[in-house]
């Protein structure tokens, strides 16, 4: 409680300094490097357009959080009635963190709590879409995207379909 | 109400009429006694009703909380307390606490039994770490735990008889369902559709613990215990290795068909009931063909687990639609003739009355008419696609493809109804049955097989039906012809097992946690009390003392506690819509607690 505490007002403190930052920084993009947006520190960021299409990554990740992470993190990275809105960790928590958390899981199992978040890194389903789920939850995180699928989204960079395919393999 | 009366008051004395000499005598004779509540349903036809009528529709308004019990765990609570004697049996979610209270003595702990898991197996259970209760027979009481440990515990000290292992959670198996005790043994199923698990049916020794049989959903016939002649699917035999014929490769290692619903029991037929879940992946374009003896009604034999008729439902399921949901078993009068019927409601929206004797067909109708993806069930036995339902290609997720999202499938993959087992009155001829008003956009995806990690496969958001506001439908059921009788709106999807009694009453929880009291013949609301949080629990009756008691567990969680606990969205309503429909969480909060009622002394 009083770690969330702390980190609650560091999020406050960081939102007094910067319009716009979260756990990794500012998420204004760039860079564009074949559909990919990166932030000024290199992070993974998203980009929607004026008309609210949203970059390739920003879908997939929709897509691939509501099939591996929804079923405990709740619809749209907004919790559920035992696992934490990953759209409010995102606020706090940094790109790597996010990484090592997802590939290595966490344990919080206290008398009152029994959260258990298990090791997705030899999980291809998830592995393999990494900077997809964390842009899409960063997107959620800075409300740049609503409650819903993105209606419109670039196509799918000629890179994502090269990593994709060598990382989860052809079907 | 003559019309209701002349059907069914007979099928609950039939059933439990005949029964062997061995320990399950004492079973049938104790779920006569309605005093108490012996099994998960209250009787092995799983009917969940009870001729106690202390509590009538005319008094139930008064009816008061006479004391609470409070469980420690924060998690989801579904299933419901067992009364044996002058004792209470609560159980709770992980970590899967048995508490053994004296109704004699102020409900005083007179034992509490807490195992000790691996919390590594919180993260493979898909949806929240439910536990659905336990079971009792020959002075044990028996727990299913998270980890698939099955565990005899002394029903008057909470030692541990026995103990045995049924699954591997390192490979996503795990357990979440009640046991159910048949004769001589234990009986049990497994969770983890969404893992790959291939679904089993394990009998055990009810003495020492000791395996009996395995019967699995798919593989060879020597898995499935069938026999290619004498088993069989809507009259005709299933002919040989039907268990692998409709799958490609090896896709049935992995198959899901996981069984973790609500057994019913058959004496004079010697038969049990349950049903199998989805088929894995959740993507349909990664396993073509009709993916058997996933999603159907399994009808097999007690002491040998040999498959004595079957009947796939979902042939080649394209939006999870699993078929566990309870088995109930009644005698109706269909079409001027006294049937054996079992009685399911699917996820799929669809209510199934069969002969139970033989798995004919008899009616096949939707109850919520949400229900889209299908026309219904052809029923013309010359017919080359006699039993199956005819999908509408609009929402098909195979025919629309992988990575295309299919729009506006009613119901959800939660379907019209989840684990939450209805009621059946004997008084009435009908059934009570809690259900869920929700649809969804599916759009499946490849994905690869990783043994204990999530295997799913399908993207889902999920929505109320168009122009509607109310997420679930607390209904009465005639099975004999396959239509509603009324209907009442409730807010959100009625996860809550329901309850019938004699004295014309009828109970079901509410995901705000309301406890309702509700007409039989009307479904007029006659009472209502919120409880400390959500109720997924199912409603129990007992006589104490010479008064009756209405027992509900509550504590929100499962399934429910998923995708509602934040509200749903419309997905239509187009970016950046915010919370289009009410949240859970601005209704109820955590915390697993026993409510027990009675009326004023």
């Amino acid at each position: 409680m009083r770690i969330r505490f702390l980190a609650a007002a560091l999020a406050l403190a960081a939102l007094a300094a910067a319009a716009l930052a979260d756990g990794s920084g500012d998420p204004a993009a760039v860079k564009n490097e074949d559909g990919k947006y990166l932030d000024k520190e290199g992070n993974p960021t998203f980009n929607v357009g004026v008309d609210g299409t949203v970059d390739w990554y920003t879908y997939s990740g929709y897509r691939r959080y509501h099939s591996e992470c929804h079923v405990c993190h709740g619809p749209d990275g907004e919790g559920s009635t035992y696992a934490p809105g990953l759209k409010n960790s995102l606020k706090t928590m940094s790109y790597g963190d996010f990484v090592a958390v997802v590939a290595s899981g966490r344990k919080n199992v206290d008398a009152a709590r029994e959260s258990v978040m298990p090791a997705l890194g030899d999980n291809p389903n998830v592995a393999c879409y990494m900077d997809d789920l964390f842009v899409y939850l960063r997107s959620r995180a800075n409300d740049a995207v609503g409650r819903a699928r993105p209606a419109k989204y670039e196509r799918k960079p000629e890179t994502a379909k090269q990593n994709e395919d060598s990382c989860i393999g052809k079907g | 109400m003559r019309h209701f009366l002349t059907t069914t008051c007979m099928g609950a004395a039939a059933l439990l009429a005949a029964g062997t000499a061995n320990a399950n005598d004492e079973l049938i004779k104790l779920q006569q006694d309605s005093k108490q509540w012996v099994m998960p349903a209250g009787n092995y036809a799983n009917q969940r009703y009870s001729p106690l009528k202390q509590i009538t529709a005319d008094n139930v308004g008064k009816l008061q909380v006479a004391w609470t019990f409070s469980t420690g765990v924060l998690r989801g609570h579904e299933g419901g307390p067992l009364i044996v004697g002058n004792m209470m049996y609560v159980h709770a979610p992980f970590p899967n606490t048995v508490f053994a209270l004296n109704l004699s003595d102020e409900n005083k702990i007179v034992w509490k039994y807490e195992p000790k898991q691996d919390p590594n197996v919180i993260p493979v259970m898909c949806c929240d770490t439910v536990n659905r209760g336990l079971s009792y027979a020959d002075g044990k009481i028996f727990l299913h735990q998270a980890d698939t440990t099955l565990v005899a515990l002394d029903a008057k000290t909470g030692n541990v008889v026995w103990s045995v292992k049924n699954g591997d959670p390192g490979k996503g198996e795990t357990g979440t369902s009640a046991p159910h005790v048949i004769k001589d043994k234990v009986i049990i199923g497994i969770s983890g559709g969404e893992f790959g698990v291939r679904g089993s049916v394990t009998a055990y020794n009810l003495k020492d613990g000791k395996q009996v049989w395995r019967a699995y959903s798919m593989g060879p016939d020597s898995d499935t215990l069938m026999d290619p002649q004498k088993t069989t699917n809507l009259g005709k035999p299933v002919g040989p290795n039907s268990g692998t014929n409709t799958w490609q490769g090896e896709q049935w290692k992995i198959g899901g068909g996981t069984t973790w619903g609500w057994y019913s029991y058959d004496p004079e037929l010697n038969l049990f009931y349950y049903g199998s879940g989805n088929p894995s992946t959740w993507n349909p374009k990664q396993r073509p063909g009709d993916n058997r003896w996933s999603m159907t009604v399994f009808a097999r034999d007690a002491d040998t687990g040999q498959a004595r008729w079957v009947y796939q439902m979902t042939p080649h399921d394209e939006w999870d639609f699993d078929g566990v949901n309870e088995m109930i078993l009644a005698d109706q009068n269909i079409g001027g003739t006294t049937r054996k019927t079992v009685v399911h409601f699917d996820r799929n929206g669809l209510a199934y009355t069969l002969d139970r004797t033989n798995g004919e067909l008899l009616v096949a109708e939707k109850y919520d008419p949400a229900v889209n993806w299908t026309t219904g069930v052809d029923m013309n036995k010359s017919s080359p696609t006699y039993g199956r339902p005819k999908v509408v290609d609009q929402y098909s997720t195979d025919k629309q493809g992988e990575d295309v999202n299919t729009k506006g499938i009613c119901p959800a993959a939660l379907g019209t109804k989840d684990e939450q087992p209805a009621a059946f009155s004997p008084d009435t001829g009908l059934f009570y049955v809690p259900t869920n008003h929700v649809c969804m956009d599916y759009e499946p995806f490849r994905v690869r097989y990783t043994a204990g990690q999530p295997y799913v496969g399908a993207t889902l958001s999920m929505y109320p039906p168009q122009g509607e506001q109310n997420m679930g439908n607390f209904i009465a059921w005639d099975a004999k012809t396959g239509k509603i009788v009324w209907s009442n709106k409730e807010q959100f999807s009625v996860w809550s097992g329901a309850l019938a009694t004699a004295g014309g009453v009828v109970f079901y929880g509410t995901l705000e946690g309301y406890l309702k009291a509700v007409d039989a013949k009307t479904g007029k609301e006659l009472y209502k009390f919120k409880t400390p949080s959500g109720i997924i629990g199912n409603v129990t009756t007992y006589e104490h003392g010479g008064r009756q008691y209405i027992a509900i567990l509550s504590g929100v969680g499962g399934w429910a506690g998923i995708g509602l606990a934040a509200g749903l969205t419309d997905p239509t309503a187009g970016l950046g819509a915010v919370g289009g429909y009410a949240g859970l969480r601005n209704y109820t909060s955590l915390g697993g607690v026993l409510t027990v009622f009675a009326l004023p002394q």
